[in-house]
């Protein structure tokens, strides 16, 4: 019996481990978004910290390193974005899918020669803890540094939006730019903060991906994550915790279509492969229809580009 | 010292030049990243981009790739005009390929004048019904269709690759994940002796001059300008938003699934895992780059055609990766957006006091 349990606790433990990458986009995006930016780079920004990441740590052999430059690599890329629409005022939407583009060919031009070389093992916490409590032990223990940071990271995004003045300056910037811009706050600055804390969130959910989840390069490996975490914003209504259960429920579909294939469910696997978009779609479907809900938490400029002429 | 000031209005002339400003830029970055990689950039860029297109051969091949951008371009143009964001394309595309592939299959050993025909008509209203997905969500259900449309392109194509490994593959084929090859009253002519080149551009420039009259003779077009401007005025006007972005979409669908059915039935003649080499996206950036204009599409399918030709023959010809092209798409649409700045500000040279 002590085995079964231990069993559901492993399988728990992975629907978290799938959930990691997208709760830490979803976080960054969220506060971009909050500050009125739709940036619609996610999944190039994850790609390029996924590469970025794992090059690091092949040429450096510093898991530091590769973490922290694999975060700045989003920065870096995230720069590119901000400078577009916040200094020359472009289409957040356009500029977005540029990003995204521009990123999967960096990405696989600069993972070229890394296809095929085995990761490195990344050290986990609280391993001597693992046997100890049934169930919960697999659940809790035996994780690397990332995997708490990332269920932590709601926590402290909505305390950081509700708590801090960071936090209401932000969320001002989002809701009414002409505003907070007479109350002297510098928009564009709030602006382009945000948006590379986005970057650095993305391009650690890509490092999660290519350095501890599967540690190794697979071109385009993030494989729409970055796309489902924007959706996960969306089904969050851009508050943090609830991006803790969307997480959950799509890192769940993961991880049950790979337990179906192996226990031969006789379901087409290119049927298990879609439903997690198929779910995306469906769930967006159910949110959006009350457009009043919607329309009360989206941040009122959210997309649009804000000047002051001076 | 230098000022920038606002323009009291977008200069037009600016409006068509920002495209080519664009295209010279991302040449001059895309040296320096082949600097960077190790290459000659000069030899890099001739191979990339004068190379492919040098002989007749080539020529037909720049084309053949431009063909479905341009399609693809002129529908998602009218999407675009109405500001509604569909970036499935590629879903489309490959949803029409599929529907008009099963037909095609059905006539696999039949010939007869009248197959090319619903063949082309499948892969229209395939495409047609992928898109009327985003478009109902979004119209009836509030529903982004950014992230919509896009989902339902992972989704069409596991659908193909479900159908050409599973229920439709080649009976004959030794298991490869193929269906059989299409009969010759299924597939759209070749124009000349010995290239690659096949009727599907009179589709492409079909489309080019039906959306020249569209956008700029009639009343429908005309409603699409100004939703694109500002929906609040479309509102006030009475014009009926929910039709125009169903009809937007179902056109940029239709433009999709023929894209599609000019690749299965043009080059390939069976359906197989990939129909496209993400014709659906690069379109997003022709679309943009030809300025939403019929014309310019034209134009700017043929320089993103380039692109892929060139990744080509330099990864051929100097090992530079393949991916370069995807760099060089992604580059140009940043430098055109950016380059749009010129529209709106203009720059004042004002001495300084000495």
């Amino acid at each position: 019996m002590i085995v079964d349990i231990n069993f559901v606790g492993l399988i728990i433990a992975s629907i978290m481990a799938s959930a990691v990458p997208l709760i830490l986009a979803s976080c960054g995006e969220l506060i971009t978004e909050r500050s009125g930016v739709l940036n619609l780079g996610v999944e190039g920004m994850m790609i390029i910290g996924a590469i970025s990441g794992f090059a690091l740590m092949t040429v450096t052999g510093s898991l530091i390193i590769a973490v922290f430059g694999a975060m700045l690599a989003g920065v870096l890329i995230s720069t590119i974005f901000a400078f577009l629409t916040q200094t020359l005022i472009t289409n957040h939407v356009a500029t977005g899918l540029a990003l995204t583009i521009f990123g999967i060919g960096i990405s696989a031009m600069i993972g070229k020669n890394f296809v095929g070389i085995p990761g490195k093992e990344f050290p986990v916490l609280f391993e001597s803890l693992k046997d100890t409590i049934p169930l919960l032990s697999p659940i809790l223990f035996g994780h690397s540094i990332v995997f708490y940071f990332a269920f932590a990271l709601p926590f402290i995004t909505s305390y950081f939006l509700k708590q801090t003045k960071i936090g209401l300056i932000v969320r001002a910037v989002g809701d009414s730019p002409e505003s907070a811009s007479n109350q002297g706050i510098n928009v564009r600055l709030v602006r382009y903060a945000c948006i590379l804390y986005g970057g650095a969130m993305c391009g650690l959910a890509g490092a999660y991906l290519s350095m501890i989840y599967t540690p190794q390069w697979i071109e385009n490996m993030t494989g729409g994550r970055g796309w489902i975490a924007l959706a996960l914003v969306v089904f969050s209504t851009w508050n943090p915790i609830k991006i803790l259960i969307g997480a959950m429920i799509f890192g769940g579909l993961t991880i049950i279509q790979f337990h179906m294939q192996a226990i031969g469910v006789r379901i087409p696997v290119q049927f298990l492969t879609a439903l997690p978009y198929i779910v995306t779609i469906i769930v967006l479907v159910v949110i959006s229809r009350d457009s009043r809900k919607i329309r009360l938490s989206t941040p009122s400029s959210l997309g649009k580009s804000f000047h002051k002429d001076n | 010292m230098i000022k920038i000031v606002k323009r009291d209005q977008p200069s037009k002339a600016i409006f068509f030049f920002t495209p080519v400003l664009a295209i010279f830029l991302t040449l001059i970055a895309g040296g320096i990243i082949f600097y960077i990689l190790g290459f000659k950039p000069f030899e890099a860029l001739k191979f990339f981009f004068i190379v492919p297109i040098a002989d007749k051969y080539g020529f037909s091949e720049l084309l053949l790739k431009a063909t479905p951008l341009c399609l693809i371009a002129i529908g998602l143009s009218f999407c675009f005009k109405s500001n509604n964001w569909n970036i499935g394309a590629e879903g489309q595309l490959t949803f029409g390929a599929i529907v008009s592939g099963g037909v095609a299959l059905l006539f696999y050993d039949q010939e007869g004048f009248y197959i090319l025909p619903i063949v082309i008509l499948a892969g229209a209203i395939g495409g047609m019904i992928y898109a009327s997905i985003p478009a109902i969500l979004k119209t009836y259900f509030n529903t982004n269709e950014i992230l919509v449309s896009l989902m339902l392109v992972y989704v069409s194509k596991l659908i193909l690759d479900y159908l050409v490994v599973g229920p439709w593959s080649n009976p004959e084929g030794f298991n490869f994940p193929e269906t059989r090859q299409f009969s010759d009253s299924a597939r759209l002519p070749l124009l000349f002796e010995g290239l690659r080149i096949h009727a599907g551009i009179f589709l492409a420039l079909a489309a080019v001059i039906i959306s020249w009259f569209v956008f700029y003779k009639t009343y429908l077009g005309f409603q699409m300008k100004v939703s694109g401007f500002s929906l609040k005025t479309a509102k006030y006007a009475g014009y009926k938003g929910k039709k125009m972005i169903i009809l937007v979409f179902l056109i940029s669908g239709g433009c999709a699934g023929l894209a599609g059915v000019g690749e299965i039935t043009g080059p390939i003649g069976q359906l197989h895992r990939e129909v496209s080499p993400d014709y659906g996206f690069t379109a997003i950036i022709v679309a943009f780059l030809g300025r939403l204009h019929p014309v310019g599409i034209i134009f700017a399918s043929l320089v993103v055609a380039i692109t892929y030709l060139g990744a080509e023959t330099a990864q051929i010809f100097m090992q530079i990766p393949k991916y370069t092209g995807q760099v060089f798409q992604g580059m140009i649409l940043f430098f055109l957006l950016a380059s749009d700045y010129l529209l709106f500000f203009k720059f004042k040279f004002i001495g300084t006091k000495k």
